[in-house]
């Protein structure tokens, strides 16, 4: 059996533990400065799963693809390029947060939102199944579901996109329901603090929230080239995912587990933002 | 469903409508009052057409909205209810085109608003607005959480009134005249002293009168 096919939960009898390599020189410190000082996010890919976003808006600049999805005849999702930019001003907004913090990250448009109530779940696991074939980087997902029927599909997407090293960041929900897909453990789920600087984030020592980022009175780009104040786990979400994308800008090679591992260690409360 | 039973939940249902639909337009009205807003209000998702309706508006638009409709595709109301996840914005007239769009579904164009998806179990049923809520402070997450409190007992209500709905439905289409029947103990059931008693037997009366004649007289 080669060495690229064994199977990944085995390690070969009498193999010492010293002679697995990690791939990042791990230092005794993770700092902020480590792990993403002098990032801009370059090279990195993040997917905003939403209502489409505003190219050129100029909190939100170059949009490398954007794609629409919408459902055929026997409800199948059907991906194809979208024309009409941002139907509602939420996925410009989202992408304008990860500009914010990552300049020269590579940011593509799913957009999900828009076509009404009604087959809005199977459009959002349409478009999520083919950001996670795409192997983005990190996907931004300022949204959830209630529906019981989709949990089980969107539980596999989301551990797929795990292994896979797409990081899927989604906003968790404050309200008394069951949601998904925030609550998994494969995703980095984020609520809002009211502190008002872009890279101060919590670590929450109480899941299953994860992080508190910015989320109260964001200023954020919208429709028509316009800028409002908005406040929301929708908002607080694509700081964490810009944050991600100035790490893995750095450190490529990181796994979602020593990502999240990084997040940790850097968060205000852990390492007092240093 | 026997007869018995059918009449039971006919009684039941008679007048719950209006019943939620205070209860809803009480949820609106308090929270238009603890946010100190200019208006507030419950749209009902209409699966059937997939479109948002005015269940209560309480301040501005409370004589006219009530029973208009929009597309869910639309605005903010219709991401709001399908990404399950609240909002609130500030200076939304900066922009005319989302200015236009959001007076669609407020009937004037707000300074900022506040909306939250009503969640019942998996069912996301409508969302709950507040418009122009005071601007001296900044939007805390108290606020929010206040918000989400208010969402979930209109939630509630609207639950109820759509059950009441369907069960007036399906009772009125297979008994015919059940409402009536029922609207007709539920007026007796209101009745005091004499006029109650006068009331039962106008109605034995006429039960009596109907049997015999059902059995061919």
């Amino acid at each position: 059996m080669s060495q690229d096919i064994r199977p990944a939960w085995s390690l070969p009898a009498g193999k010492p533990a010293d002679r697995i390599v990690l791939p990042v020189e791990w230092p005794v410190q993770v700092t902020r400065e480590w792990a993403w000082g002098e990032s801009t996010g370059k090279g990195v890919s993040v997917c905003i799963l939403d209502s489409g976003v505003d190219a050129g808006h100029e909190l939100v600049g170059e949009v490398s693809k954007a794609v629409a999805v919408s459902l055929d005849a026997d409800g199948q999702p059907v991906i194809e390029e979208d024309t009409e930019g941002d139907l509602c001003g939420h996925g410009t907004a989202c992408a304008g947060v990860v500009r914010s913090l990552a300049p020269e990250c590579d940011i593509v448009s799913v957009r999900v939102l828009g076509a009404g109530f009604t087959g809005s779940g199977d459009i959002l696991l349409g478009g999520l199944k083919w950001a996670v074939e795409q192997g983005f980087d990190v996907i931004n997902m300022s949204l959830s579901t209630t529906k019981r029927q989709f949990a089980g599909i969107l539980h596999e997407l989301t551990d797929a996109a795990y292994f896979r090293r797409t990081v899927l960041v989604a906003s968790a929900h404050n309200m008394p329901v069951e949601s998904y897909p925030w609550k998994f453990s494969s995703v980095i789920s984020v609520a809002s603090h009211e502190d008002s600087d872009p890279f101060t984030f919590f670590y929450n020592p109480d899941p299953p929230v994860e992080f508190f980022a910015r989320g109260v009175d964001v200023e954020v780009a919208w429709v028509g080239g316009s800028k409002i104040r908005c406040t929301g786990n929708s908002f607080a979400t694509p700081h964490m995912s810009g944050v991600c994308a100035l790490i893995l800008s750095k450190h490529p090679e990181l796994t979602p587990f020593q990502l999240k591992s990084v997040l940790h260690l850097t968060s205000t409360n852990v390492a007092g933002g240093e | 469903m026997s007869d018995d039973l059918r009449a039971a939940v006919a009684a039941g249902v008679a007048g719950s409508e209006a019943g939620y639909r205070s209860l809803l337009q009480s949820t609106v009205e308090v929270a238009r009052a603890i946010f100190g807003a200019k208006a507030s209000s419950v749209f009902l998702l209409d699966e059937e057409t997939d479109e948002l309706v005015f269940e209560a508006v309480a301040g501005e638009g409370a004589d006219t909205l009530v029973g208009q409709r929009f597309p869910s595709s639309q605005g903010v109301a219709g991401w709001v209810l399908v990404t399950r996840q609240p909002i609130v914005i500030e200076n939304v007239n900066e922009d005319p085109r989302f200015a236009k769009e959001v007076a669609e579904s407020t009937g004037y164009v707000p300074q900022g608003l506040m909306a939250v998806p009503l969640l019942h179990e998996e069912q996301a049923l409508g969302v709950l607005e507040v418009l122009d809520r005071p601007q001296r402070t900044q939007f805390s997450l108290v606020e929010m959480d206040l918000l989400g409190l208010f969402a979930n007992q209109a939630a509630i209500a609207l639950d109820l009134l759509r059950r009441a709905r369907k069960a007036e439905a399906v009772l009125g289409s297979t008994v015919e005249g059940a409402g009536i029947v029922a609207q007709l103990a539920a007026t007796v059931e209101s009745l005091e002293d004499e006029r109650r008693v006068a009331g039962l037997k106008l109605l034995a009366a006429l039960e009596e009168v109907l049997r015999h004649d059902e059995g061919g007289y």
